[in-house]
């Protein structure tokens, strides 16, 4: 663990990337290679499953730091990271020890079987052998993610540098539903073959943004001297759904999403038709729910993503089907290299074949002769209940991860309104003890009715002072959230509109972010509800 | 009728009505008693000044000509009355402690103050009074100093560690105080320290009050990037991202303040190193010097002054929590103490 700790150390002395990448090569140097597995696991977002619950982690924190609970909770909102706040707050350690990182989550999850009293045990006589950044990265294996400002990428650039193992091939082994426990750095660096792990999906290739903000809009003429000939291009609607990787190999089908979560059980009406496609089959695609062969906005598939158990009544609600754009993987051979030409008529030869035409639906190509008329299409994205439209190079392979140049989105403008500021909360990690997280509201009559929270869409100048202003200007306090003076007021941009009954307001928006400051408008001309209501479209 | 305080919290600042003067008061008045010389606590536009001596030169620097006299730690000086005598708060050379006695009734006004003796501002002092004002700009309890010996040495082995991989070192802290603190905590067999503009010049009104610092050499447009290169570079905070500071490439940057303790201030910042050095208590130094003052009531007038004030009466203190223009009245990890010479900062002509 002191080398784990000290890797964190070094990492967080450092703003420079290759001296990042020095600091992890000299780590996967020094451990076990059970270590590098663990911390690979840990880097990649696979953590530990949590063995004690973190309200019992919270208690003990308190008690081994001796103070009320109301400062352990003033003093989280001062430093934005519990596992941090837990490691200032308690006495210095009494002991030390030299568990590896291995030994210390093979402890852990042992902790399975313990009854309260033995957890609580262990955890203080863990704490009390452990130092302060020991004790930081410790609690992050029990209570948190592992997001620690060091992406996967400069990982996988350090592991790649170390084995001779080219990046992208390293990405996709590190990819699916492996166990440091089982899946051994031999395994890892050796030569593999799909059949190695039936479950593994394919690094995604994502698309890069054509217009990165708002404000700066790109015309027929950008894209002509961007993009070049029209001809050379692909373009679909941009879909609003659960992007999925759909896999058939052996027998089984895997469903993955983006966030690398195993889905298959989630979406079981997708089931009979991935059983009939044939092994070796990798497709692409969007997941959305569908009435009457029509697309539904991303709201009504929310409302299923977070349950336990699908009911019946949310099956027949909100039925699932696949819009497929790509394929990967066809007769067991990764055809990932091909053309995106080719790929598509793998992938139409593979749709016209399937005997649940509903369920296995193909992203249909827009026919385009210029970047101008391509333009005017785009006007209709949202009456495609799409974002904007997708652009792929027909001569391209798919590659990995978010990379310039051959897939692109050329999203459409966000709605907007201008919205007075009411509530305020500290954020987390970076933003820690600063006020960065509002609470908007609109004019109905003379009151001011929530209906978004946003959290970005500020520079580190105006967030400061937008801070200074809230801490000068705080109404009430209840517990984390003030109540701030209404008087500032922003462009609020999203996606989306939908009515919600779960909002005192009766709507919710997809992606509310904040588009700009106004500083020229008094709060009595921020929007009414009437306007946003104007929006639903209905 | 109550009996009025001697001390009182106006709109101009702390007043004692009976001795007709202010402490650190934030707008012009006849009478100010200054507790240090930073930009918060001494502001421009007073008829009088009263500070102590080692204030002098850098008070005079900072707000131009103006009616000051000075005085030693212990000397006592009556106001109608009212005795003011100045003890040491160990803040930054020349910070004091106002002690205020009438009638027998003793107030402490603390400034700003840090416990642990930096070797350079005379030792905080623990007063007994009746009623102390305190700050709290670090008043919560995940703010734990180490010993500056540690910090010192870790400061120190990054400098050689630079040195020996042909890095710049650029070390950051404020003007006055963290800036004269570093200089004279550095190892300098390492190699040389050298200045910006903005830091010499408090320097050297510092030596023109007799303060001994160590040798220190002025960055100017001739001074040779490579021999910099070997020392250490001593710089404001309104330096860090301006092309003075580029000019130094490749260097490394490290922030010295108490708000590096929190991971999220230190990004940021986006300084590579964050050493957690403050002028400022720490927790356990806020509490154990208010506990010597044996007071009565203490009054919270900057930093985290809602919690602090909470816990202090939660264990037993009389705690009040009051508002004054002082640092910020939360703490802001984002927003730097103010620096005078910001603007001479960002115009400081880059070297070779």
């Amino acid at each position: 663990m002191k080398n784990f700790a000290q890797l964190f150390l070094s990492l967080d002395e450092t703003n420079k990337t290759n001296e990042k990448v020095k600091v992890l090569k000299d780590y996967f140097n020094t451990v076990p290679d059970t270590d590098k597995m663990h911390m690979l696991a840990l880097f990649s977002g696979r953590r530990p499953k949590r063995q004690i619950n973190s309200t019992l982690v919270r208690n003990w924190a308190i008690e081994a730091s001796n103070i009320p609970a109301w400062l352990f909770e003033e003093s989280y909102h001062v430093v934005g990271d519990l596992a941090e706040t837990m490691s200032l707050l308690m006495p210095q350690n009494r002991g030390s020890s030299s568990k590896t990182l291995t030994e210390w989550i093979a402890e852990i999850n042992e902790l399975g079987d313990k009854t309260e009293e033995e957890k609580k045990l262990w955890l203080m006589d863990s704490w009390a052998m452990l130092d302060s950044s020991e004790r930081f990265v410790f609690n992050k294996l029990l209570t948190g993610s592992f997001r620690v400002g060091v992406s996967q990428s400069l990982v996988v650039k350090a592991l790649a540098d170390i084995t001779g193992i080219e990046a992208p091939a390293l990405i996709h082994r590190i990819m699916g539903s492996w166990m440091p426990e089982t899946y051994t750095y031999e395994q890892l660096v050796r030569e593999q073959s799909p059949a190695d792990d039936i479950s593994r999906p394919y690094p995604f290739f994502l698309a890069y943004p054509i217009q990165e903000t708002s404000e700066k809009q790109k015309s027929a003429d950008d894209l002509d001297i961007a993009l070049g000939e029209p001809g050379e291009w692909q373009a679909e609607w941009k879909w609003d759904g659960i992007r999925s990787q759909l896999i058939k190999r052996g027998g089984e089908i895997f469903i993955w999403s983006r966030g690398e979560d195993l889905a298959t059980d989630k979406f079981p009406e997708l089931h009979p038709f991935l059983q009939a496609l044939p092994d070796g089959t990798v497709l692409d695609g969007e997941l959305l729910s569908f009435t009457n062969g029509q697309p539904m906005p991303f709201n009504v598939l929310q409302t299923r993503i977070g349950r336990k158990n699908l009911s019946k009544k949310i099956l027949e609600e909100s039925p699932v089907a696949v819009i497929a754009y790509d394929c990967l993987e066809f007769n067991g051979e990764d055809i990932r290299q091909k053309t995106q030409t080719e790929r598509r008529e793998i992938l139409e030869q593979l749709q016209t074949a399937t005997p649940y035409p509903e369920i296995f639906r193909l992203s249909s190509l827009i026919e385009f002769g210029s970047w101008d008329e391509l333009g005017k299409i785009r006007g209709q994205s949202r009456a495609m209940i799409a974002e904007g439209i997708m652009l792929k190079r027909k001569s391209a392979a798919y590659q990995v991860g978010r990379k310039r140049g051959d897939w692109w989105k050329w999203k459409i403008d966000p709605l907007s309104v201008d919205a007075v500021m009411i509530y305020a909360q500290k954020g987390h990690g970076r933003r820690a003890d600063l006020y960065t997280d509002y609470t908007f509201a609109v004019w109905d009559g003379d009151k001011l009715v929530p209906f978004a929270k946003a959290y970005s869409g500020l520079t580190d100048a105006e967030i400061n002072k937008v801070d200074y202003f809230i801490k000068r200007n705080t109404l009430e306090k209840f517990g984390p959230v003030r109540t701030v003076k209404p008087e500032l007021v922003f462009e609020i941009g999203f996606e989306g509109i939908n009515k919600s009954t779960r909002h005192k307001s009766g709507i919710a928006l997809r992606f509310p972010r904040i588009l700009r400051w106004r500083h020229d408008k008094p709060k009595e001309e921020a929007d009414t509800i009437e306007s946003l209501r104007g929006l639903l479209g209905e | 009728m109550p009996k009025k305080p001697l001390l009182e919290f106006t709109d101009k600042g702390i007043y004692c009505a009976q001795g007709k003067f202010y402490i650190d008061p934030w707008k012009p008045v006849d009478d100010a008693v200054i507790t240090h010389a930073h930009a918060d606590h001494a502001y421009w536009g007073h008829k009088r000044y009263l500070a102590h001596h080692h204030s002098r030169e850098v008070l005079l620097y900072r707000l131009g000509e103006i009616n000051l006299e000075t005085v030693e730690y212990g000397e006592k000086v009556m106001k109608n009355g009212v005795e003011i005598s100045l003890f040491p708060a160990g803040h930054v050379i020349g910070s004091a402690q106002i002690r205020l006695e009438y009638k027998g009734e003793i107030w402490v006004v603390s400034g700003d103050y840090k416990t642990e003796d930096d070797g350079i501002s005379a030792p905080f002092e623990p007063v007994r009074c009746h009623h102390f004002i305190s700050e709290c700009t670090f008043g919560m309890p995940v703010y734990q100093w180490k010993p500056q010996a540690e910090i010192f040495n870790d400061v120190n082995n990054w400098w050689r560690y630079n040195v020996e991989h042909n890095l710049a070192t650029v070390i950051v802290g404020y003007s006055l105080g963290k800036a004269q603190r570093i200089l004279q905590n550095l190892d300098l067999s390492i190699g040389n320290v050298y200045t910006h503009g903005v830091i010499e010049n408090t320097n050297e009104a510092l030596r023109r009050n007799g303060i001994k610092l160590n040798p220190t050499i002025r960055i100017t447009p001739e001074t040779s990037k490579e021999e910099a290169r070997k020392g250490i570079i001593l710089a404001p905070p309104s330096s860090v991202g301006t092309p003075w500071m580029r000019k130094f490439n490749p260097y490394s940057f490290g922030y010295c303040s108490g708000w590096m303790a929190i991971r999220g201030a230190k990004r940021r910042r986006a300084a590579d190193r964050g050493f957690i050095m403050s002028d400022h208590a720490d927790w356990d130094g806020l509490i154990s010097a208010i506990d010597a003052t044996g007071c009565e009531s203490v009054y919270l007038t900057h930093g985290y002054t809602a919690q602090f004030t909470r816990y202090l009466n939660e264990i037993g203190f009389n705690a009040r929590e009051v508002h004054t223009l002082y640092g910020d009245d939360e703490g802001v990890a984002g927003v730097p103490e103010e620096e005078p010479d910001k603007h001479a900062a960002e115009k400081e002509e880059v070297p070779s």
